[in-house]
């Protein structure tokens, strides 16, 4: 067991982890931040995707061990304190831009990072931009118009 | 005295989704996300041989280690499980949950471990050692109806699941007896005759959540409570009820949020089998989620059906006949449906033409692969490919306009209700207009001059057409084993607000929103007050699930038909309050009042407090406002519409991209415009996947080879241009809403019309036909030609179709 310390969501956890242990599972089992999703097993699908020092990163790629003394930004802890929507995802609601839900917490996670380094991105832009991401419900052009209504308004 | 506001009307509007703020603030409960204390988790250890003889099965180390409560092989959990069930009318070889003998496919369970998490459950699993003995596998579906190199069911000689079932113009119902005389006629009459074989490729469903299961039998009580990433939780508890040995009042399913299904979770699994007589067996509850790479080969795939097609025309582009030999590689197994589906290939062959003489025959091949069944559309995208492939070489062939040929061969829009030689009996349907909507919208002249200044600059660009037509909305009964109906309970509660159940079992569909929309219209109530429940049998009462495009239409309908019920009891209590003939009673914008005199209105709580504490109790009402209805359609719905393509091939590395996605969808009534285009969107996703970019490839010795994201081709955001929507409306008379069904529609023009697209980018180089999926390599070569590639290796034929 190693010990790890993370700020998660603005609060910092502290537990014991086995090294082995993946940022998805320590997220998901140990802190029940089940927002971010396991969609397969070979870092592509990027149901998983978090923040990490404010970098999208897919967090089934990352040991617990490896995220000693980050920052850590979940899907849980996107929106503001009081609770109002962050427009990512004000965006997603409003262009139903998800359906089933399951590739979504890591689609706007994405996609925050991608709207960081380009606010206002063109659509070509924002489909390169989520490609690290697969969503087979919405044929992506409703996240592409979802990630248009965010950036609008950003 | 009412507040006076007014209610928008919400049946046709754009309405926001309800499921939408739990899922995009991580709040969803999928299968993974639900702890029970005292929670074991499974892990399966599966095959690695695609065909073998299990010669011993080594779990000691697994069991010595820490944290693992127990191992079972097959053999051991074929004393508390029988052989599965199917659901289909077809014999079918005995099939475990844990393979005990003999393996047939890799990925085939042959024993599960109980661990205390998952990490050490996976642990176990591979610290299992299994010797097989090898048998020779099979992966082509020609070669094992030869029964060569082996008979993977000893009772089913050359690998025949079903042997050859015909169907069309001269063939009685049963089967039975079949008479040429007609098909024979019509071909030998034809002045043009064509025939290709055509491939419709495996694919791989992938719903973005991988199944999963928790089953938590409670000894105390005696029940079982079992959470399931399915479609169809009800049919879940029938199944599991009969395989567990327990009543249908002891086991109570639940489908939480479910990631998707796409046909892949309407089958019943051995997994979730095992789960449940693990549970019963310890007296624990137990957790297993399937990894992706079990997913790739444990969850069912989807189509794999060849088809022989010939067709037979006069030069005037009148199509005479149509032949269509169907061989479908159903893999190891039959599961629930699998038999079932390509029979839906033979019903809808004639697609939305009315050919004078059409054959259809089909075959059902065991092969050493995962098994198939359900995948979104289900037969009838196959169905859509060989005819409208069939038309478009046809059409090729005349010189003649492939709009123009369609339209001379159309079911003509004053014959509806059609019954099909086939068997089917089309709804309702205006196929002309649909393609007249399809060829104004794209600008199809445009487009077609657009494409030939294209050519002349040497690019290769391409225009597809392709018309479909769906069979959804399923029932009635007659076509389910299940049932074809569908239940909802509508109750006004106390407080005046709306709790309504459906069978449905909504995995992205956005029920929640769109039965909603339609109970606030119906009461005249805000939206807001109405919550819709789903996916519990232990709050819904019946139920079949969702599947074939039925939410809407059947589920739909039955919540209409309760809220009907409700309301008429509803407008008989407000009489009795406001000493008014029911008759009069008018529900406007949440009050309930006597037409005419909305001064005298009272609220809808009002009512429906009365109605629960009635003093006086009016006669003849007993207190409440509950009631249920079940909707058996008389007959399935028959959506259709028109899928137009445009697509450019790079010359020199034979990468297809394309250009341009026309879709003209008829659905029937909408409810909700927003959520069907998103349902569209996704099908056409899906349809333009086959197309393009996905294929379930295996190796000679029955390995997957495209067994994870990073060998199958998952569409990406990349890979489509915007899609461009249309609709043309054509109510079905099958029930009141006049909706059809939308889920599955388009994966079914989307396909045929890329792949159209494609033979015409390269018809210069004397191509009529190229099999999906459209790999760069291969159309390198058609551009090419063999001699400048080796020739060699190319697993399919790269298409130069045969002209008859």
């Amino acid at each position: 067991m190693t010990h790890v310390t993370m700020t998660v969501n603005g609060k910092v956890r502290r537990a014991d982890v086995e090294p082995r242990l993946l940022l998805v599972h320590y997220l998901r089992e140990q802190l029940l931040l089940t927002g971010a999703h396991v969609g397969c097993d070979t870092s592509q699908c990027g149901a998983c995707t978090v923040l990490i020092d404010g970098r999208s990163v897919k967090s089934c790629t990352v040991f617990a061990v490896q995220a000693e003394g980050s920052e850590i930004t979940t899907i849980e802890g996107l929106a503001a304190k009081d609770g109002a929507l962050h427009p990512l995802q004000e965006g997603f609601w409003a262009e139903h831009g998800l359906q089933c839900g399951f590739c979504t917490p890591g689609m706007i996670m994405s996609a925050v990072n991608l709207l960081q380094d380009t606010p206002s991105p063109t659509e070509q832009q924002i489909r390169e931009g989520i490609t690290g991401n697969l969503c087979r419900c919405t044929g992506y052009q409703h996240i592409v118009n979802a990630i248009q209504h965010a950036a609008s308004r950003g | 005295m009412a507040v006076s506001i007014v209610l928008p009307k919400l049946v046709g509007e754009r309405v926001k989704r309800r499921e939408d703020p739990r899922l995009i603030q991580g709040r969803g409960t999928y299968v993974d996300d639900i702890k029970i204390v005292g929670m074991f988790h499974l892990a399966f250890k599966r095959s690695d041989v695609a065909h073998g003889r299990i010669r011993s099965i080594d779990v000691a180390a697994a069991v010595a280690m820490d944290g693992v409560e127990a191992v079972f092989t097959g053999a051991q959990i074929a004393e508390m499980l029988g052989p599965m069930p199917i659901g289909t009318p077809f014999p079918s070889p005995p099939h475990r949950a844990v393979a005990a003998d003999v393996v047939r496919y890799a990925g085939e369970p042959v024993a599960v471990v109980v661990a205390t998490n998952r990490y050490t459950a996976r642990d176990a699993a591979d610290a299992i050692v299994v010797e097989f003995d090898p048998l020779p596998a099979v992966v082509d579906l020609e070669r094992a109806m030869t029964g060569q190199p082996t008979v993977i069911h000893p009772d089913f000689p050359n690998n025949l699941a079903v042997a050859l079932v015909p169907s069309g113009t001269g063939v009685s119902p049963d089967g039975s007896t079949v008479d040429n005389t007609a098909i024979d006629r019509a071909f030998a009459s034809a002045e043009v005759v064509l025939s290709q074989r055509m491939i419709n490729q495996r694919l791989v469903p992938n719903a973005m959540e991988t199944r999963g299961v928790v089953a938590h039998f409670e000894p105390g009580k005696g029940s079982m409570t079992i959470w399931s990433s399915t479609q169809n939780p009800h049919i879940l508890r029938t199944m599991i009820a009969a395989m567990t040995g327990l009543g249908q009042d002891q086991v109570r399913a639940i489908a939480p949020e479910v990631g998707g299904g796409f046909g892949a979770k309407i089958n019943i699994y051995g997994e979730e089998y095992v789960a449940a007589v693990v549970s019963k067996r310890l007296g624990i509850p137990v957790k297993w989620v399937e990894d992706r790479s079990e997913a790739f080969v444990a969850t069912t795939h989807g189509r794999d059906i060849l088809g022989y097609v010939d067709i037979a025309a006069n030069r005037d582009g009148k199509v005479l006949g149509l032949k269509l030999r169907l061989i479908a590689d159903i893999g190891a197994y039959n599961m629930l449906l699998t038999a079932a589906i390509p029979t839906l290939t033979m019903l809808m062959a004639n697609g939305t033409y009315d050919i004078p003489a059409i054959r259809t025959t089909l075959t059902e091949v065991f092969t050493n692969k995962t098994p198939t069944d359900a995948y979104r559309g289900a037969g009838r995208p196959e169905a859509t490919y060989f005819v409208e492939r069939a038309m478009d070489m046809l059409a090729r062939e005349l010189k003649m306009d492939p709009a123009e040929l369609r339209r001379r061969n159309f079911i003509p829009a004053d014959k509806f209700p059609f019954a099909t030689q086939m068997g089917a009996v089309y709804d309702s349907g205006d196929y002309g207009k649909a393609l007249d909507l399809g060829l104004k919208a794209s600008n199809w002249q445009g487009l077609v001059a657009e494409r030939d200044a294209a050519r002349k600059e040497g690019r290769l660009v391409g225009l597809g057409l392709a018309m479909y037509v769906e069979v959804c909305g399923l029932g009635p009964s007659s076509s389910l084993p299940t049932g074809g109906w569908e239940h909802s309970q509508v109750t006004i509660e106390r407080d005046g607000r709306i709790s309504a159940t459906t069978g449905a079992s909504p995995h992205g569909q956005g029920n929640e929103t769109t039965f909603a929309q339609m109970l606030a219209d119906q009461f005249s109530v805000p939206i807001e007050h109405i919550t819709i429940l789903h996916g519990d049998t232990g709050v819904v009462k019946q139920g079949i699930g969702t599947f074939g495009s039925r939410s809407q239409a059947v589920g739909g309908t039955a919540l209409h038909l309760a809220g009907g019920k409700v309301k008429a009891k509803m407008a008989k209590f407000a009489a009795a309050l406001l000493e008014a003939h029911e008759d009069d009673i008018v529900f406007e914008n949440g009050t309930i009042g006597v037409k005419g005199a909305p001064a005298s209105a009272k609220t809808f709580a009002e009512v429906a407090g009365y109605a629960y504490v009635p003093v006086p109790l009016p006669p003849g009402l007993e207190p409440g406002l509950s009631d249920e209805a079940f909707f058996e359609p008389a007959n399935n719905t028959y959506p259709f519409g028109c899928h137009i393509s445009m697509l450019e091939i790079d010359r020199e590395t034979g990468e297809p991209t394309l250009l341009r996605l026309v879709a003209v969808d008829d659905a029937g009534n909408l409810i909700n415009p927003l959520i069907v285009e998103g349902q569209i969107h996704g099908g056409l996703a899906q349809g333009i996947g086959q197309a393009m970019i996905e294929e379930a490839v295996y190796s000679e010795d029955g390995q997957l080879l495209t067994g994870s994201f990073m060998d199958y081709a998952m569409p990406r955001a990349t890979d489509f241009p915007r899609f461009e929507l249309h609709a043309t409306v054509t109510p079905t008379p099958v029930n009141p809403l006049g909706a059809k069904g939308v889920g599955e529609a388009g994966t079914l023009g989307s396909t045929p019309c890329i792949v159209n697209a494609a033979v015409d980018a390269l018809a210069e180089f004397g191509v009529t036909h190229i099999d999906m999926m459209l790999r760069p390599e291969k159309l390198w070569r058609i551009i090419h030609g063999p001699r400048q590639g080796s020739g060699q290796g190319l697993r399919q034929s790269s298409g130069q179709g045969g002209k008859a």
